[in-house]
């Protein structure tokens, strides 16, 4: 199975241990992984601000890495659900369509393709999943708390292979929060106060790590906890489930 | 782009000055989000129900016209006198004909979100019409001379010491009193009056059925009855996208209302009106203002599906920390953000980027608005006609620049790692909008792109 | 060009493609016992329901429920004796002074505790908003399971109005504090007419 890695710029930046356990997890299962060097941005941020236009160049760079893979698996799912939604190329469309339908979030990768069963992972704390809209909403990782159908999430079910987690119990299951790209900076007095009121959520649960499938998330709401100086971690999911223990 | 109104970004962050109001505010709509998560639990066909409102007002956007005509035939012949209102100022002044023909210069309203956007209040207050609203709500809102915040609990950002103080001044009521009870039978004796002298009562219309010709106003207090059935005069008004085709239909529109508005089953009072009463006047009022563009907008005409529940707003983390009044537009949150910018677009431009597009509002949607999807389209029509601010338009164009050139990207990634790990100082400070009051990432020596490289390639 | 016709043509040249009208809805909500669930519903928003066998239980009910009660209103013909406010004045505004009012309902819905009124059996329509205490008798074979059997039972076109009253009035809109008793009736009792 040959995989495209597809690491999102700020985890390229900011927290490529994030993309060296997602490259490690998938090669423990097997997986022949490529990782295409030109790679740079989904084109997220500029759709998103309106510019979807403007994100073309992005597009065509994006599908000039990806071709020719069996699958791409990338470590964030609005990054994923972006790809999915949008991607198209003016010159390979083709490339493109068979990029959007083989495009996976890291969690339901290993769920849903790699069925992974027994993940010889090990992580002994308290630890509270911040389930991203993106990933719930868009991707489906996780039934999402408005409608009235049957629970299920793909993150739960992996976590709870991981031998001595406790995965604890919020609050408000599924809020989002505040990060939204720009609208972190462009709304700011929300962001923050929406990143506060999630970061307390699991603070009064006594976690140790907040974890989930969005560095982006993470990001924010660990500027949250450092500012205030707390002893609670953040922890992308990538790096839990790659977590032997010493 | 410069408007004289406040943006969302800047009376959002003026709401956030209080922490704990905002905490308040916060817990008192996520409180109405729970109420409805309860009841619609208890209805295992919910979604199926979702689908077929769904399905019902996409049928009516598509056979709009047939359904108004229908309507229009089917009122007549019951007696009631139908009106036409291309705009807002067109309404307001039909109904000031309709009074001014009898003599009338004191009217009676309930809740009615169109004429807030039609601004019918202020209009009839210039020509010597006093306009007294009775839902205690609105009637609260209408003494403190300010919007409503929320279109079902216009009064949602209030305390009850506000509206304890403000029935003082208004209504006689103790000083410092601030029971709800209390204060509910002030206002319910002060409104009795209104309704027993008032020769013209205003409603709203929840549905108006095409094949019947009658139409539905939904209220718990019962006041929308008390103002109708005792007025020699009641004038209805309608968004012309508020039909439904058969009364049949409003079984599953019924079923959704309430419960996605207030976690109630349904609101106590579902009043069906097809007839005047015996010597009383009937008028109904048919408002497109701006509908009709909306419904020729093929990635938005949805939102004309809108049965104004507010499940959307009471769903929204943004709504919730930055309240009704941010939004500048009668109809707030979420759904207000995709129906404003129709109407008009510099004013709005902000509405569409009051979100983080978490997709809560589409789920809570009883007619499955696809409103996060919306909130994106609006933003890349608002890009593309220049409504965007310049800073943040060249900050775009610079980042879609740095991302379609890897070397670029690379090289002003590992720049942008040394600044920060040797000069911290030049990105934590003041005009940094993130380090406001958030920590910025450390800033690691290697991308995992370099660390690829030396333990990867080959 | 009329205003109307203007709305029209825009409405016309706007619309999208047609679409059908969705199927009925398979299966909605049935309860185990409709009586039960009925009372239950009421109960939970702030309204009484008796299950009774005759008018004279009613009356009693009524007597014990508001004892000393005056201007009792009614266009029931079995309590013509019961009543001692006439409902034959024509202006509704006389009715401010009714302090308890019964009325004949429809049918019941054991989903949302809502009973179906119209104005067939009414001499005045304001006169379930207007007085101080109301109080609704259905027989109680009539609950229907949900909205959808209710609606199938509704013949419109005779009567010119009707509503679904489902519990007493109220209001939240004072900090989501729920008050009983806002605009229209301060309390709400059923009676549950068994053959």
């Amino acid at each position: 199975m040959k995989v495209g890695l597809f690491i999102p710029c700020y985890v390229d930046q900011f927290y490529p241990q994030v993309g060296v356990a997602t490259l490690e997890l998938l090669e423990k299962y097997g997986c022949t992984v490529g990782f295409p060097l030109n790679q740079t941005c989904c084109g997220q941020p500029m759709a998103n601000s309106g510019f979807e236009h403007m994100a073309q160049s992005c597009n065509e760079l994006f599908t000039d890495n990806f071709e020719g893979y069996d699958y791409i698996v990338c470590p964030s799912g609005s990054c994923t659900l972006h790809i999915k939604d949008h991607l198209h190329s003016g010159k390979k469309e083709d490339s493109a369509k068979h990029i959007k339908s083989r495009i996976y979030e890291l969690v339901e990768f290993l769920t849903d393709v790699l069925k992974v069963d027994n993940l010889n992972a090990s992580f002994p704390h308290r630890v509270g999943m911040h389930q991203s809209c993106h990933g719930q909403r868009g991707l489906h990782l996780s039934q999402m708390s408005e409608l009235n159908a049957p629970w299920f999430s793909k993150p739960h079910h992996l976590l709870e292979k991981v031998k001595g987690l406790e995965l604890v119990e919020l609050d408000r299951k599924d809020e989002c929060c505040g990060f939204g790209g720009t609208f972190c900076v462009s709304e700011e007095a929300v962001s923050v106060k929406m990143g506060k009121d999630r970061v307390a959520d699991h603070e009064q649960h006594n976690v140790e790590y907040i974890t989930g499938g969005d560095m982006s998330c993470l990001m924010h709401m660990a500027g949250i906890l450092n500012r205030k100086g707390s002893k609670v971690k953040v922890i992308h999911i990538a790096e839990i489930l790659n977590h032997s223990g010493i | 782009m410069k408007t004289d109104i406040t943006s969302h970004a800047e009376a959002a962050e003026a709401f956030n000055k209080k922490e704990s109001y905002v905490n308040w505010h916060d817990e008192t709509l996520w409180f109405v989000r729970k109420k409805r998560d309860r009841v619609v639990h208890q209805i295992p066909e919910w979604e199926a129900l979702r689908e077929k409102a769904s399905a019902t007002k996409h049928y009516v956007l598509s056979h709009m016209d047939e359904l108004l005509e229908e309507f229009e035939k089917n009122a007549i012949r019951n007696g009631i006198q139908v009106h036409w209102a291309v705009d807002g100022d067109e309404h307001n002044r039909i109904i000031e004909e309709i009074l001014n023909r009898h003599g009338i210069r004191q009217m009676v309203k309930s809740k009615s979100m169109l004429t807030e956007e039609c601004h019918l209040n202020p209009y009839l207050a210039s020509r010597g019409i006093d306009v007294i609203d009775s839902d205690l709500g609105e009637r609260v809102v209408q003494l403190r001379q300010e919007p409503p915040s929320h279109i079902v609990m216009p009064a949602i950002h209030l305390k009850k010491k506000d509206i304890g103080d403000l029935f003082h001044i208004h209504l006689g009521t103790e000083a410092g009193a601030e029971d709800p009870k209390y204060l509910t039978e002030a206002a319910r004796q002060h409104l009795r009056e209104t309704f027993l002298t008032r020769r013209a009562s205003l409603t709203g219309v929840n549905f108006a059925i095409a094949s019947t010709g009658g139409f539905m106003v939904c209220t718990n207090e019962g006041n929308a009855d008390m103002g109708a059935h005792l007025a020699d005069v009641h004038i209805a008004c309608m968004g012309m996208e508020k039909l439904i085709p058969t009364f049949n239909d409003l079984s599953v529109f019924l079923r959704l209302l309430a419960r996605s508005a207030t976690g109630q089953p349904i609101t106590t009072y579902s009043s069906y009106f097809e007839k005047p009463r015996k010597g009383q006047e009937m008028h109904l009022v048919i408002v497109d203002n701006g509908r009709s563009t909306q419904l020729g907008r093929a990635d938005f005409r949805n939102s004309l599906k809108c049965i104004r529940c507010g499940a959307c707003m009471n769903t929204c983390p943004v709504y919730r920390r930055s309240g009704g009044h941010s939004y500048h537009n009668a109809v707030a949150g979420p759904i207000g953000s995709i129906l404003a910018p129709n109407v008009d677009m510099r004013k709005n431009a902000d509405l569409p980027f009051a979100s983080t597009l978490c997709g809560s509002c589409s789920n809570v949607c009883p007619v499955k608005i696809d409103i996060h999807d919306q909130l994106y389209k609006w933003r890349q029509v608002l890009a593309k006609e220049g409504f965007v601010p310049k800073p943040k338009a060249i900050g775009m164009k610079a980042m879609s620049v740095l991302f379609a050139q890897p070397r670029f990207y690379q090289w002003a990634g590992s720049v942008g790692r040394v600044v920060m790990r040797t000069f911290p100082g030049a990105i934590n400070n003041g005009l940094n909008p993130w380090y406001k009051q958030r920590d910025m990432p450390e800033a690691p020596k290697e991308s995992f792109r370099e660390w690829y490289i030396r333990n990867r390639q080959k | 060009m009329s205003s109307r016709e203007i709305i029209l043509n825009r409405v016309k040249s706007n619309k999208p493609e047609p679409t059908q009208r969705p199927e009925e809805l398979p299966n909605p909500i049935r309860y185990e016992n409709l009586l039960e669930t009925f009372k239950t519903m009421l109960g939970n928003i702030e309204g009484k329901a008796f299950e009774v066998s005759s008018w004279e239980e009613i009356t009693g009910i009524l007597h014990s429920e508001y004892p000393d009660m005056v201007n009792k209103a009614s266009d029931i013909p079995q309590l013509a004796d019961w009543v001692d406010f006439s409902l034959r004045e024509e202006d509704p505004h006389q009715l401010d002074s009714v302090n308890l009012a019964v009325i004949q309902g429809e049918l019941g819905v054991a989903e949302n505790a809502a009973i179906w009124v119209t104005e067939e059996r009414l001499s005045h329509r304001v006169l379930p908003f207007i007085t101080q205490y109301l109080a609704i008798v259905i027989p109680a074979d009539t609950i229907v399971h949900n909205m959808h059997e209710a609606m199938s039972q509704i013949r419109t076109g005779g009567f010119g109005w009707g509503a679904f009253i489902s519990g007493p009035s109220k209001t939240a809109d004072i900090e989501q504090s729920l008050v009983i008793g806002a605009h229209g009736a301060r309390a709400l009792c059923v009676f549950l007419l068994k053959d």
